[in-house]
């Protein structure tokens, strides 16, 4: 269903193209993904590390709590005023010889960067790591119009060699181990050493030797962006490895695609989110490289820039009063290193490329509720990746939110609803309720620890017992004394 | 000190040691302990699930129920959570600003035990027995939500006889998340399966937290393996004192 806002523009991120939507519910993928042992303890290997190693970072910071306030308000200030510092921002990239789209959604997105690939003469481009454009499935799209597109970022590439979906904003490959990625390169990388082993240098140095080529011959490079400064036209990106840096540098053309929340209002505000974002997402001091450019410099440097805006369904999630806070998100992949359900089930059990609570909050509100109505219950509302949050979103404020909306959208009873009504009912009229208390207990009888319940409550007694019900309620007590 | 006791529905049909626990510590201390009559459920369930409309009338029998009371607390940080930071947001969503103000009035007298004790009452020596080596979960509500921080530790490490051994990975959720247990069965399951191994490489024999609906869960858990560890509500461990102890021997 696509609703529409009274600009006329698609609220919400339209179906068939990009990669929002799973093809099973998050219960029914995260059964298989948990019945994979090597995954669960990939998993739990690499979570654990980067836990430690960012709360011995944060821990550093004396003004952390400060920084989070900080980049909690610069973000909620931008989006009180996006259309604003977005125009601001085009008219600064322009000044500087870039060039600036409009993509309302992802079909647009892909369209307006397929032709641009095109008009360049190019039929292979080198990229950066980008969520933006794994949403909208541009690899999927430069495909189909017969232009190779190579990953770059080494995780990213060993997802895209080994046919593969990313299941970690950050650590796309987090799934795989070292065994597993040497098994893929030597299977997958054109011209690799056949005695290649699984130490982690060897690898490096076998997808170096690859990709180096690739960089010196492709004459355009596609990316996303961490930052844009509405101030002065300035994009950046943050890398660990130097190969964002290398597309950013050496083609003729450069062509970054940004959903619009990504904009910030000054040049001083990155000295907030550039504290914030390395101790959040990989436990660094300072990431190694931060790549910053501004329009076109003539001799040096692409000398094509296209910036595409996209909005994907970033509307829809503005419009709404308690799920906006969504898009403060600056990726960092804190709330997935966090979350216990992510580290069971892992990425892939969330259908979309935002995985984990942040996924949770922000796939249904891009797609309108209806085509991801389980990942809001995705959650146990423990609360770790609120807290871990450099820019403060109340993760799970949003989530019981979204979950009252996937409730309020359903069209007709379910067996759930009915049964929520019922119980709602009985607590409402205390007789009753003490008559609930009183069969309760009848049940006893049944006993057995509660096994052999039907559905849904199967769900409970598969692995855990039921206490018997007490021989006395508390208020029998109380009115017995 | 007068305290109206909110026992929570999931004590009072099927942990009422936790609430009767809670009363015989309370006046030990020496203060009176009320029980409002026409309290249910506050609705946590409803509003948690997507249902928030139901929840309605139930966060306003709540309000009405405990309004006239000055001092109230409950053995449960997610039910206290639920009145602190659901009720209002329930109330102001229905569009009803009365209900809402005098959720948020009830909200800021309610209190989770050990935040009643070591807060309001100040102590935290409660004069309990209880010989046992111990291990404590901190549930996600009263950790996060409500800040209890170290109290219900500290109210353990003054208990006589009890041995208090720390649970690894301790601030992890076992995987409870009220209906996320049943909607979720297998991914809560293996958090649970990793809580357990925590709790048994403590060798306690008893694990206890300030949340029954974990307790149920995680004692759930260890039951179903035969584990012999057993789960206790805090309210218990502290309503234990060396008589009652001697006379059960």
């Amino acid at each position: 269903m696509t609703r529409r806002t009274f600009l006329g523009m698609p609220t919400t991120a339209p179906p068939g193209v990009g990669h929002l939507r799973g093809d099973e519910s998050f219960p029914a993928a995260a059964r298989r993904s948990l019945t994979d042992p090597q995954l669960r303890r990939n998993l739990r290997h690499a979570t654990t590390t980067i836990r430690a190693k960012s709360a011995g970072v944060i821990a550093e910071q004396s003004d952390w709590e400060q920084l989070r306030a900080a980049g909690a308000a610069i973000k909620a200030d931008t989006l009180h005023r996006l259309p604003e510092l977005l125009e601001q921002l085009e008219a600064r990239v322009t000044e500087a010889g870039g060039v600036v789209h409009w993509a309302a959604d992802a079909v647009q997105a892909n369209a307006i960067v397929t032709d641009l690939v095109r008009t360049a003469g190019a039929d292979r481009v080198i990229k950066v790591k980008s969520m933006a454009t794994q949403e909208i499935g541009l690899n999927e799209a430069l495909h189909a119009a017969g232009v190779t597109a190579v990953e770059t970022d080494l995780a990213e590439l060993i997802v895209q060699l080994g046919d593969d979906r990313p299941s970690h904003i950050l650590v796309p490959a987090i799934h795989r181990n070292r065994a597993e990625i040497r098994e893929i390169f030597l299977r997958e990388m054109p011209g690799v050493d056949p005695e290649l082993t699984a130490d982690p240098a060897a690898l490096a140095a076998a997808a170096r030797r690859f990709l180096r080529e690739t960089f010196l011959s492709t004459p355009v490079a596609v990316s996303g962006a961490n930052f844009a400064v509405a101030e002065t036209g300035t994009l950046a990106v943050v890398e660990s490895e130097g190969n964002g840096r290398m597309c950013l540098t050496l083609p003729r053309t450069l062509i970054t695609v940004m959903g619009v929340e990504k904009v910030v209002p000054t040049w001083r505000d990155l000295e907030v989110f550039l504290q914030l974002l390395p101790r959040a997402s990989t436990g660094e001091r300072m990431n190694p490289y931060t790549s910053m450019w501004t329009g076109v410099t003539p001799g040096d440097g692409p000398q094509a820039f296209h910036l595409v805006l996209l909005d994907n369904g970033r509307s829809a999630v503005l419009a709404d009063e308690v799920g906006r806070q969504a898009l403060r998100c600056i990726r960092c992949s804190a709330c997935l290193n966090v979350c216990p359900v992510y580290e069971r089930a892992g990425g892939h059990a969330y259908g979309s490329v935002y995985p984990g609570p942040i996924g949770a909050v922000l796939s249904p509100q891009l797609t309108g509720i209806d085509d991801n109505a389980s990942l809001p219950y995705a959650s146990t509302l423990c609360g770790a990746c609120y807290d871990a949050c450099p820019v403060k979103i109340n993760i799970p404020e949003v989530l019981v939110h979204l979950r009252a909306e996937a409730v309020d959208a359903r069209r007709r009873p379910t067996a759930e609803s009915i049964a929520m009504a019922a119980a709602a009912y009985t607590m409402d009229h205390p007789r009753l309720y003490e008559a609930a208390q009183r069969a309760a207990r009848m049940s006893r009888v049944a006993g057995r620890r509660g096994r052999g319940l039907p559905p849904p409550l199967n769900g409970w007694t598969g692995s855990r017992d039921l206490p018997e019900p007490p021989a006395q309620t508390f208020r029998e007590w109380w009115a017995d004394r | 000190m007068r305290i109206a006791l909110f026992v929570t529905c999931l004590a009072d049909t099927m942990f009422p040691q936790a609430a009767t626990s809670t009363v015989r510590l309370l006046e030990r201390l020496g203060h009176e302990v009320v029980f409002p009559p026409g309290q249910t459920c506050c609705g946590q369930m409803h509003t948690n699930t997507g249902y928030r409309s139901d929840a309605v009338p139930l966060v306003r029998r709540h309000v009405r129920v405990f309004d006239p009371y000055d001092v109230i607390v409950a053995p449960s940080g997610s039910c206290v959570g639920a009145v602190r930071h659901q009720h209002a947001m329930v109330a102001r969503h229905a569009g009803d600003r009365a209900l809402t103000s005098r959720a948020e009035s009830v909200a800021a007298r309610t209190y989770e035990l050990s935040e009643l004790l070591v807060d309001v009452l100040g102590v935290t020596d409660v004069g309990a027995y209880y010989p046992h080596r111990v291990t404590y979960h901190p549930t996600c509500h009263s950790l996060r939500m409500l800040r209890v921080a170290d109290r219900p530790r500290t109210l353990l490490a003054a208990v006589r006889g009890l041995d208090l051994v720390e649970l690894p990975a301790a601030e992890q959720c076992c995987g409870f998340g009220g209906t996320f247990a049943v909607k979720n069965a297998e991914t809560s399951t293996a958090m649970l399966a990793d809580k357990m191994r925590h709790v048994l490489s403590t060798g306690a024999d008893v694990c206890t937290a300030g949340d029954a609906s974990c307790l149920l869960h995680i004692g759930g858990g260890l039951s179903r393996l035969r584990t012999g560890v057993r789960t206790v509500h805090l309210a218990e461990i502290l309503a234990s004192t060396e008589q009652e102890s001697a006379v059960r021997r």
